[in-house]
């Protein structure tokens, strides 16, 4: 029972970095309508900067965590402005293929500057665990915990409740529409990438916290876990970005200690293909019917 | 015989009752007009009839048989072609490949005659391009048979979504705003166009159109939506001195 | 005017006949170089062993192209459905004590088999999906087929297998290559072809001329995934040892990067390219380390110049030379 409940709260707090990732993707699916694939490896971007930031140059931990997101931000509106606004009007094939295109760019980009050698970075977070019984709960667990609790929290009201909120959901229903009645199209799309990238990024500081390696493809499988995530819970829903999120952490820890270590990845991309197969539009999202 | 009967035809998205209640019953060899203002189903009523939404209410029976409920590639195999508002062409094959791609079902070689490009392959092929030729010839579209379908112009594009609807050998043909776009000359001239089809092809059409003069310039009957339920129905004189289209044409006075 | 047609047509058919010899010429003379560069003096011992896997990348890339480029959906498990030939060839050659050859012929069919049988299995329950959803579920199927092998014991787990005969030489490469082009070459011209073009198209309007797209849509997957089964059997029997991880996404990417650089839809591209992204990592041992570097720029650029603004202006501009002008476009048809 205490194995079990120990591999939950794993599963939970690896879930709740899936949720972050995943909220970015919803969010750049929802308005963009394509598959980030660099969005995992704006994470490993995230934790290369923070490395830099804090080990190399020796910044106070809270400057690295603010710089690391800062640098994410604007990395993602970069890569939004040069690599997909062009494509816009392009088959979604062109589109998906930049991106995966993108994604390659920044890991091998890292892996000219930092080697492919894993590199160890102790965690920047200082909390001391607590004790429940018999269960130990990490201080990293917590943080990670509390984090991503805020940022799902703030984002909702954000996307609900703000002027450039409705403007985003105006844009993600009909973009033409949206921009006759004045919305800046462009500015909206950018704003979602630079809040989706700076989530990669806080997503990515909980993460090298967790496992304290870092290597240029690290970002790559949470990636596409928290993809996996977002369709999980229906795309383009932000509290279902959360759910599938924290649900998948939870199946793949409990897989990994109760199944396999090497079947855990399986599982996970098992659940996708059955998500898609039995309700495409996942737990939380809308049904849509394509317009002819 | 009706060749086509539609009894209490309907579809809900979501709340929204987009199609309700439509009856639509054509001869064989009619020229049948369906008309309305913007968003009043008539598209929706084309989608439902080649199974591209299923109906959630009503029946389809085309030749006495129900198409409700199966595919759009079944749809057109029973019999019912169309073409699109928003053109639908094999944008970057040519225009011979757009029309016998549409000869799909009638020239089937094996996919091991495919693969071998054996005789029954050549002999198809063959048989095939010279149909899609003759096909083109009709539109006047056969000097551009090795152009790209995305270079043509935008009248030719829409009589080439003729021609490959015609292709799979209909029974009923569906236009769906086959003016749309056009100036008055390209229109009469379609106006002919259509005429002959019907002749040459012994098609029976549905035709939607805003287009009121090619309306009741050709067809026979016309249906009258409005809000996805019927309006009006009858000959074109009928329909059109109705008080009620024109109110729902015209706004109230 | 009919007759102007008919005499088209007989030109046409000439056309094809002389098309065809100079196929078949092509063919053996392609051969004769082959194996004057394999033996000869012409090429370094590091070279002459580029030979096999350059084939198996244009089996490879041909066949991921008819994916990609002809039916437009872009498959990211490419590599699983060669990983299952490149296993099933080897248990088959490893538990079987044929005469070489024949051993190794009964491999190659049956991986192409087992690999097709997958690459149908896949393309059934996903033929719902199309596009991004589609490239997805592709990049799982290979994730899944890598870490179901991986745990397997008579795959030999993480390790792999050694120990597999080393069959494959370029006699056998050039053979199966030749069949892989002709055979691809065969069906993306025939119905079947118009068939998954015109559903990259538009497969709304596919689907109403009577085309079965998902029927469509697993036979082309089926297809692919039973060239690369083959390409999976002659990568096992060259070096002779297999793992898991050869077979992993960045393998998968490695041939969409080919295919794209050689142009969607256009198989002499896709072999142009096969090759030259097998030598030049060789050839310029410094881009070794940028190899990644180098693929991330294919796949961006190669996307980029087919945005609309900027491939009308490339068409504009009349001082550039052709082939540039053709990068990055649509081609049709062409072998």
């Amino acid at each position: 029972m205490v194995r079990f409940l120990e591999q939950f709260i794993n599963g939970l707090s690896v879930g709740s970095v899936y949720a972050l990732i995943a909220l970015g993707y919803t969010m750049v699916y929802g308005i963009a309508r394509m598959i980030n694939f660099a969005h995992g490896d704006i994470i490993m971007v995230g934790a290369y900067v923070l490395y830099v930031c804090k080990s190399i140059i020796g910044l106070p931990s809270i400057v690295s965590v603010i710089v690391t997101i800062v640098f994410c931000s604007l990395l993602g509106i970069t890569i939004e402005k040069i690599a997909y606004k062009p494509l816009r009007k392009a088959p979604s094939l062109a589109v998906l293929i930049t991106a995966i295109g993108m994604s390659f760019l920044l890991q091998a980009l890292s892996l000219l500057i930092f080697g492919a050698n894993p590199i160890t970075f102790p965690s920047v977070i200082k909390v001391s665990p607590i004790y429940i019984g018999s269960i130990t709960i990490s201080g990293i667990t917590i943080i990670t915990f509390v984090v991503t609790f805020i940022c799902m929290i703030g984002l909702t009201y954000f996307v609900n409740n703000t002027k450039a909120g409705s403007a985003m959901r105006a844009a993600s229903e009909d973009k033409p529409a949206a921009e006759l009645m004045g919305i800046n199209v462009n500015r909206t799309i950018s704003m979602v990438f630079a809040i989706g990238s700076a989530l990669a990024g806080v997503a990515g500081f909980l993460y090298i916290s967790q496992y304290q390696s870092l290597m240029p493809t690290l970002g790559a499988l949470p990636g596409i876990k928290a993809f996996v995530a977002a369709v999980l819970g229906g795309i383009g829903s932000i509290p279902g970005a959360m759910l599938g999120g924290i649900m998948l952490g939870v199946i793949e820890s409990l897989s990994k200690a109760y199944i396999s270590t090497q079947l855990a990845d399986a599982i996970v991309f098992g659940i996708l293909v059955i998500v898609l197969i039995v309700k495409p539009s996942g737990l939380l999202g809308k049904n849509s019917i394509e317009k002819v | 015989m009706a060749l086509l009967e539609v009894k209490n035809l309907g579809i809900n998205f979501g709340g929204l009752r987009a199609v309700d209640g439509v009856n639509l019953t054509i001869e064989e060899g009619q020229l049948y007009g369906l008309i309305g203002p913007n968003g009043a189903g008539k598209t929706t009523v084309f989608n439902l009839l080649t199974g591209v939404y299923k109906p959630t209410s009503g029946t389809i029976r085309l030749d006495n048989e129900s198409i409700v409920g199966k595919s759009s590639s079944q749809i057109c195999q029973t019999g019912i072609a169309r073409t699109f508002q928003n053109i639908r062409l094999f944008n970057n094959m040519t225009v011979l490949e757009n029309v016998k791609a549409a000869f799909h079902n009638e020239f089937k070689y094996s996919l091991l005659a495919s693969l071998l490009h054996s005789k029954s392959f050549s002999s198809g092929e063959k048989e095939m391009d010279k149909r899609a030729l003759d096909l083109l010839k009709v539109f006047g579209l056969d000097i551009y048979a090795d152009e790209y379908a995305c270079n043509l112009s935008y009248g030719a594009q829409r009589k080439l979504e003729i021609a490959r609807a015609l292709a799979t050998n209909p029974k009923l043909l569906l236009l769906d705003e086959p003016a749309a776009g056009m100036n008055p000359q390209e229109t009469s001239e379609l106006m002919d166009t259509i005429r002959l089809i019907r002749e040459r092809f012994h098609v029976t059409i549905l035709l939607i159109e805003h287009d009121m003069k090619l309306v009741s310039g050709i067809c026979e009957e016309i249906l009258v939506l409005n809000f996805g339920t019927e309006l009006a129905k009858g000959t074109p004189d009928e329909v059109l001195n109705n008080p009620e289209v024109i109110t729902a044409y015209l706004g109230e006075e | 005017m009919e007759k102007k047609a008919s005499n088209n047509m007989n030109l046409k058919n000439n056309k094809n006949f002389n098309k065809k010899i100079i196929a078949v010429v092509g063919i053996v003379v392609g051969y004769i170089l082959i194996s004057l560069l394999a033996n000869g003096d012409l090429l370094s011992r590091q070279f002459k062993s580029l030979i096999v896997p350059a084939g198996i990348n244009i089996i490879l890339a041909v066949s991921l192209n008819l994916t990609v480029g002809f039916l437009g959906e872009l498959s990211l498990g490419h590599a699983g459905f060669m990983s299952i030939g490149a296993y099933t060839a080897a248990l088959f050659t490893l538990n079987m004590n044929l005469p070489g050859p024949l051993e190794f012929m009964i491999a190659i069919v049956l991986a192409g088999l087992i690999a097709g049988l997958f690459g149908y299995l896949i393309g059934v329950p996903v033929l719902r999906l199309r596009g991004d959803y589609l490239a997805i579920v592709t990049l799982a199927f290979g994730e899944i087929i890598r870490s179901l092998i991986n745990s397997f014991k008579f795959t030999g787990g993480a390790i792999g297998l050694s120990k597999i005969p080393r069959y494959s030489n370029y006699t056998w490469v050039y053979v199966l290559v030749i069949l892989t082009i002709l055979l691809s070459y065969n069906f993306v011209t025939s119905r079947y072809g118009r068939a998954i073009k015109s559903i990259r198209e538009n497969y709304i309007a596919a689907e109403t001329i009577g085309i079965k797209v998902s029927r469509y849509k697993t036979l082309t997957f089926a297809i692919a995934a039973f060239f690369a089964g083959v390409a999976g059997a002659l990568y096992s029997h060259n070096f002779g040892i297999l793992r898991p991880s050869d077979f992993d996404y960045n393998k998968s990417i490695e041939i969409l990067v080919i295919v794209v650089l050689g142009g969607m839809g256009s198989i002499r591209g896709s072999v142009i390219a096969a090759i030259l992204l097998t030598i030049l990592p060789e050839a310029l041992r410094a881009v070794n380390e940028f190899r990644m570097l180098l693929y991330a720029i294919v796949l961006i650029i190669m996307m980029l110049l087919r945005s609309p603004d900027l491939r009308a202006k490339i068409e504009e501009n009349e001082k550039l030379p052709k082939f540039i002008k053709n990068f990055g476009k649509i081609k049709e048809g062409g072998i």
